[in-house]
């Protein structure tokens, strides 16, 4: 499978609330970020949290975020980061 | 968890009780053998009614969605799982009934 992102991408995390067992933490969705790598190839954690394969895998980015855009009241150095990994299905690309 | 307030870490290190190892090593055996999935576990604890994650502990979450995941997977039946659970009661050393 080709990642669809290169590293330093910038890219938008999506909005989704699906129900089950979801790895994209929900203070992240919607939020934007920087590809810092790529991890790899996994099965899908969503599929595999119902028994299912899990197939095809996804790509799993580390994606690091100013911590400054991801809490509004921030007061912390401007610099922080947060790196969260995420799964390519839920990473769309930043205009 | 889940953004709650939940007061400070207690960072103490404590024994783990001899059920709660075989807990332990039942979801590594699971796992090898291609039975269950972390993520299975973790869904089914994240399924649990708030009320029931709060009260159970760390072990207790676990063995109550591994129970559940084998049962919907058919690996166990509930007729099973109440054999066993009435075997274990009848132990000299098993839980008196109505113990918790």
């Amino acid at each position: 499978m080709t990642p669809r992102f290169t590293v330093g991408a910038p890219v938008n995390v999506r909005r989704g609330n699906p129900p089950g067992h979801i790895r994209t933490p929900y203070y992240i969705r919607g939020k934007s970020g920087t590809v810092e790598r790529i991890c790899g190839e996994f099965r899908n954690p969503e599929e595999l949290a119902y028994g299912r394969s899990g197939e095809p895998k996804q790509v799993l980015y580390r994606v690091r975020f100013n911590l400054k855009d991801v809490w509004a009241d921030y007061r912390g150095p401007m610099s922080d980061t947060i790196d969260v990994e995420l799964y390519e299905h839920w990473l769309e690309p930043s205009p | 968890m889940g953004g709650l307030q939940a007061g400070p870490v207690e960072r103490v290190e404590h024994d783990y009780q001899l059920w709660e190892k075989r807990v332990d090593a039942l979801m590594v055996l699971l796992s090898r053998k291609r039975r269950f999935t972390v993520d299975e576990l973790r869904k089914g604890i994240e399924s649990l009614p708030g009320d029931a994650y709060d009260r159970l502990t760390y072990y207790e979450r676990w063995i109550s969605s591994i129970t559940s995941a084998l049962i919907h997977r058919g690996t166990i039946t509930i007729d099973d799982l109440r054999a066993k659970l009435a075997d274990i009661e009848r132990r000299p050393d098993g839980p008196k009934a109505g113990a918790p």
